[in-house]
């Protein structure tokens, strides 16, 4: 056969492709994670290296600033993404293991309706809505709206787990006179505990991220990270900002690998994906 | 956003039939009520009369299309022409975030075809490095580029250091800048659905395909991009209705200049503008867009289907 002697998958120059997107991906972060360690008051000549703006960043001028909207984003994105993988479970088993009911369809086009709205036309259309009603932007409002775009967020992997779990364990604790709720909770549950973990920890990644509904939501005087970053880098990109960055960065990676590990811890341990024929 | 788990409308497991509405019940609510009705109460605030300094008069209006649309001369008694500035702003985005979309695609397919033809352990590491920026803050990844392509940044700085160039390169406040920032912010968007796509591709066909004498070239355009057409078509849309709509990319990197639909909409809210009822028709605009993109994209996934 000659064309076993041909690798087909192979095409010239996708590696150097592939190499320049991973380039041109992390360049820039690293470049500024570089800088925020220069201690020099300019963000261009490079002096030496220092954690003189972390250590600004923590006992700085601008410290209380950052601390308040540290807590506010940090609370938010818990509560938010707490709320959002309730309501994300609920839904996901309503629609993988309730069979059939009324409005079924639509449901699976209103939770996936978040993500094709832009995000932009959300915030505007939150704005409205909450100044219509006469309810003050603030805390509260910016809470609310991070639930509604996190709720797809922790969906997604949550259905993808349970799609991935056969209902035979439930039907056997049912045999064994489990009542619906003891298999739920005994059984369903555990096993979708690393679906549920990496749903939750999206949604907390994706509110702590967000700025643009935030900052249409917000009102006057609640500020998160992102918007206080914002307002910041309006006057001029400072080397502080470069430090809190380089920390932002560093919890979103450690965010997303350990949803990524808890993941494929599910994946072992579970034996109903084991893959036969894969 | 990836790719949507497929969900089998049917539902094969029933263990808790007929608790399905009191499941799916908060999902309703919340999202009914903070986002369904939101957009309805923005379509009704773009028929509204403006009040200056923001919010609105309940007196229907049509006024904020009109301005959208057209122009009746300074005191508004001339005879209506069209208004470009607006069509304009709006006909840059689109044309903005379909360059970008492109530049995406060209980089991103190959990349998600390498990183899907690995095997093993290398595969999952290709996929973590591609997946890491895709989770990193969208206005800290601007601000990274801004940094980056500053006329005394640390690109500048490189250049003139090698001596390729005497001067620096002005490239902030530009629509390079702003399509350098789109490309930038979603490029892994492009990735993972072709990835996803590529998994999915059975290369018997390649086989089949260099069997019957296709080159591997012919073999690409006739064989491999039909087949994982669904795939790209979404990591399409998963960067151009983005980028339509993108408020940070044109802010930070393109200054005034360079207005996109999202700093036009965000100038009437939070911005000097003010024009609540603008603002809404303009959020509307974009929203009929992106719906019309999304129905195309729809027709296309089950149409694409083998």
């Amino acid at each position: 056969m000659a064309t076993k002697n041909v690798d087909l998958r192979h095409f010239t120059g996708f590696k150097s492709l592939t190499l320049l997107c991973l380039f041109l991906l992390y360049a820039p972060l690293i470049i500024v994670m570089v800088y925020s360690f220069n201690d020099s008051n300019s963000i261009t000549r490079w002096n030496t290296v220092s954690l003189r703006w972390y250590y600004d960043l923590f006992y700085g001028v601008d410290a209380p600033k950052f601390k308040t909207a540290a807590i506010n984003s940090v609370s938010i994105a818990v509560m938010a993404a707490i709320s959002a993988t309730v309501i994300a479970t609920m839904a996901a088993t309503a629609m993988l293991r309730a069979g059939s009911f009324r409005g079924k369809s639509v449901s699976f086009a209103l939770i996936n309706l978040p993500l094709m709205v832009p995000e932009i036309v959300t915030a505007v259309a939150t704005l409205i809505f909450f100044s219509a009603i006469g309810f003050t932007t603030g805390y509260l409002t910016i809470l609310i709206a991070h639930i509604v775009f996190c709720i797809p967020f922790a969906y997604l992997p949550i259905a993808a787990r349970m799609q991935g779990i056969e209902d035979v364990y439930e039907q056997a604790a049912q045999d064994l006179y489990a009542t619906r709720f003891q298999a739920f909770r005994l059984i369903l549950l555990p096993l979708m505990a690393p679906g549920i973990i990496s749903g939750f920890l999206l949604a907390f990644i994706i509110s702590l991220d967000d700025f643009i509904i935030t900052n249409f939501v917000k009102g006057a005087g609640v500020e998160t990270l992102p918007t206080v970053i914002f307002g910041a880098v309006k006057q001029g990109i400072k080397p502080n900002i470069m430090a809190i960055s380089t920390l932002l960065l560093a919890v979103s990676v450690g965010f997303v690998a350990l949803s990524y590990f808890v993941g494929r811890m599910g994946e072992k341990a579970n034996p109903t994906t084991t893959k036969q024929g894969d | 956003m990836a790719e949507l788990p497929k969900v089998n409308p049917e539902g094969s497991a029933k263990t808790y039939s007929g608790f399905g509405i009191p499941l799916i019940f908060p999902a309703w609510i919340i999202i009914g009520f903070f986002l369904v009705i939101p957009v309805a109460m923005m379509l009704v605030y773009s028929f509204l009369t403006k009040e200056f300094r923001g919010g609105v008069i309940w007196e229907f209006s049509i006024s904020a299309y009109d301005q959208f649309f057209l122009y009746r001369g300074l005191f508004g008694d001339s005879p209506p022409v069209i208004e470009w500035t607006y069509i304009s702003i709006f006909w840059r985005s689109i044309w903005q975030a379909g360059l970008a979309t492109f530049c995406c695609l060209i980089i991103g397919f190959p990349t998600a075809w390498f990183i899907a033809t690995r095997t093993g352990r290398n595969k999952t590491i290709w996929l973590f490095l591609i997946t890491i920026p895709y989770w990193v803050n969208l206005l800290i990844r601007t601000i990274s580029m801004k940094f980056l392509i500053r006329d005394n940044g640390p690109l500048n700085e490189f250049f003139l250091s090698i001596g390729l160039i005497s001067e620096p390169f002005h490239i902030i406040n530009t629509n390079f800048a702003v399509q350098l920032g789109l490309f930038y912010s979603y490029l892994p968007f492009m990735v993972l659905p072709i990835y996803a796509a590529v998994e999915r591709y059975n290369f018997a066909l390649s086989e089949a395909a260099a069997d019957l004498y296709a080159s591997r070239t012919v073999t690409l355009f006739k064989v491999i991009l039909p087949t994982v057409r669904p795939g790209i078509v979404a990591g399409c849309i998963l960067v151009f209705v983005p980028s339509l709509g993108a408020f940070l990319a044109p802010d930070l990197l393109g200054g005034a200049k360079n207005f996109m639909i999202g700093s036009l909409i965000e100038e009437q809210f939070k911005g000097a503008a003010g024009n609540w009822p603008f603002g809404a028709a303009a959020s509307m605009i974009l929203l009929s867009l992106v719906l019309i993109v999304l129905t195309f994209y729809a027709r296309n996934q089950t149409k694409g289907q083998i």
